[in-house]
């Protein structure tokens, strides 16, 4: 089943003089891993906000076409309606984090939708359990490391138990072992089958989990496909960030050197080189 | 620039942020400093222009002492780029964001315009002169927040994570532009490897306020840091080690040329 359909989705912030994004379609099945790449200010941010309904309803602007969410099309509901579907989590944790503890910080989104003091205390403790978060529980958000806050946010974005996680440029202020096991953690949520939505501009820390790879230029989508195809295609370019196994290993094969797949990792590079080592 | 058994503790902190750093930094050198969060990278860039003074131990900038020094005297020196172009920002036009240390430095009229329009149009952000340094893109304020700090010739620039949520065109833009600066030093914190890699031949890696390592970038790059520092081995770097490769590459370029060499041997 689709979790997100968009049907040719055209978006122009009120008083811009050009659509921020145009004639984008696109489609996410259930259980899906997406990473959108792209420069900045190719529209990545304005897709997200399409997809959880942030747009039409804060961002005022001319809308054209739909996005269709778990069903549901994303215009005609209210953002309260559409927040049991999908949580979402920014690239500043800052941004988002209000409260002086972890634990309130996570209760937040099911205080505001006035859910049951029970249900919400349940719901809380799975999800403080689910990410690990225990420790931190009675800590204030604003003393956490980078990493630990977008864990934060990250269980605030799952306490409705949303189908879908949208996160937008999650690790551009995380270190690179932060970063990392911000991914580490996306990839378990993906295994336990929740649809993972994500822009990022480092791709060599995530496009090994994903299964589906879009490339936004100047607000359209450029590219979409598995990774390693698209990523083939931009081996030789400065557009997105490839990762250097891949373009080691394309320079490779077109010296007749490297047979295989192209590989997203260290570890796929190695296992398509057997036999190469001795060589060297 | 030369510190000496440099510690620093914040008002109220009963930890060190640095505990013991030594280094010094020579004329028009290329310095990336690493380090995980939390490291102590922004707190030793903030010794290198004055904001903050060791607890115990010394710094001197261009032989004088910054706990001796005002710091807009050392400010003249050594320019500071920040992380987030947001804080630093405050003017109405682009033009008066650049133009704003000139002014504060005492400069005429005349020389005031005369920088402040070539480091504009160095910058490639001329176009931009009367518009609000706020609504300039991610990159172009990065350019910006570098324009106004280079426009007074300060002899070593230091930047805080230029790269940081910054795409690959830009990245390499920044790049490319801290190389023009001929003849200053240029000292960097960064997470990001390859951009450490292509621009920095001195590596610094820090961890719990220590100096961890600090030498030629590929000593530092095939070193087994790491682990104990809290960062992730560059893929070129894994990919030649479990190779057993004896050349040392640093980039995908260098490795494919290594690779090359060894199987034509």
């Amino acid at each position: 089943m689709k979790a997100i359909e968009v049907k040719d989705l055209s978006f122009a912030y009120q008083n811009a003089t050009r659509y921020a994004i145009r004639h984008v379609d696109l489609d996410v099945e259930e259980g899906d891993f997406v990473v959108i790449a792209g420069p900045s200010g190719c529209g990545k941010s304005t897709l997200i906000r399409a997809l959880n309904g942030l747009i039409p309803h804060f961002y005022e602007g001319k809308y054209e076409g739909s996005v269709i969410l778990e069903g549901v099309e994303v215009a005609s509901k209210q953002p309260h309606e559409l927040f049991k579907l999908v949580g979402t989590v920014f690239q500043e944790p800052e941004s988002q984090l209000l409260t002086f503890s972890v634990e309130r910080e996570v209760a937040f989104p099911l205080e505001n939708a006035g859910i049951p003091r029970d249900e919400m205390r349940r719901a809380v403790d799975e999800v403080i359990k689910r990410l690990n978060l225990e420790a931190l529980r009675y800590r204030s958000p604003n003393e956490l490391s980078g990493g630990e806050q977008q864990k934060v946010a990250i269980a605030a974005a799952l306490v409705s138990k949303p189908k879908v996680l949208l996160l937008d440029e999650p690790t551009s202020n995380l270190d690179p072992v932060s970063a990392n096991s911000l991914i580490w953690l996306l990839h378990e949520l993906n295994l336990q089958g929740m649809t993972i939505v994500v822009s990022e501009h480092r791709l060599p820390l995530v496009v090994e989990f994903s299964n589906k790879l879009v490339v936004m230029d100047s607000g359209m989508i450029a590219d979409v496909g598995r990774p390693v195809d698209v990523l083939g295609k931009y081996a030789d370019k400065d557009i997105i960030e490839v990762p250097d196994v891949l373009v080691i290993a394309d320079q490779l094969t077109r010296a007749g050197l490297y047979a295989g797949d192209l590989p997203l990792s260290v570890g796929q590079f190695l296992s398509s080189t057997k036999g190469l080592k001795p060589v060297i | 620039m030369v510190f000496r058994s440099v510690h620093y503790s914040y008002p109220l902190s009963n930890q060190e942020a640095l505990s013991g750093v030594d280094l010094s930094i020579s004329e028009g050198e290329r310095v990336a400093i690493l380090g995980e969060n939390g490291a102590g990278k922004t707190t030793l860039l903030k010794h290198m222009n004055g904001l903050l003074r060791p607890t115990k131990g010394f710094v001197e900038i261009e032989g004088v002492d910054t706990r001796k020094a005002k710091t807009y005297e050392i400010a003249r020196k050594v320019g500071m780029v920040f992380q987030n172009p947001n804080h630093q920002f405050f003017a109405q036009t682009c033009w008066d964001e650049v133009a704003f240390a000139l002014r504060n430095f005492g400069y005429a009229e005349e020389e005031i315009a005369k920088r402040t329009e070539a480091a504009l149009r160095d910058f490639g952000l001329w176009e931009y002169k009367d518009e609000s340094p706020f609504l300039l893109s991610s990159g172009e304020k990065k350019r910006l927040s570098i324009a106004s700090v280079m426009v007074y010739d300060p002899s070593v620039l230091v930047l805080d994570e230029p790269t940081a949520g910054q795409d690959a065109g830009q990245k390499r833009r920044i790049g490319e532009m801290l190389s023009t600066f001929k003849g200053k030093a240029v000292i960097v914190s960064t997470h990001d490897m390859e951009f450490a890699v292509k621009h920095f031949p001195r590596t610094i890696i820090i961890s719990r306020g220590r100096v961890v390592v600090d030498g030629p970038t590929r000593e530092v790059f095939y070193g087994e840091y790491w682990a104990s520092a809290g960062l992730l081995e560059p893929q070129v770097v894994a990919l030649a080690k479990a190779l057993g490769m004896t050349a040392k590459p640093i980039t995908a370029q260098e490795f494919v040329k290594a690779f090359e060499e060894a199987v034509a041997k």
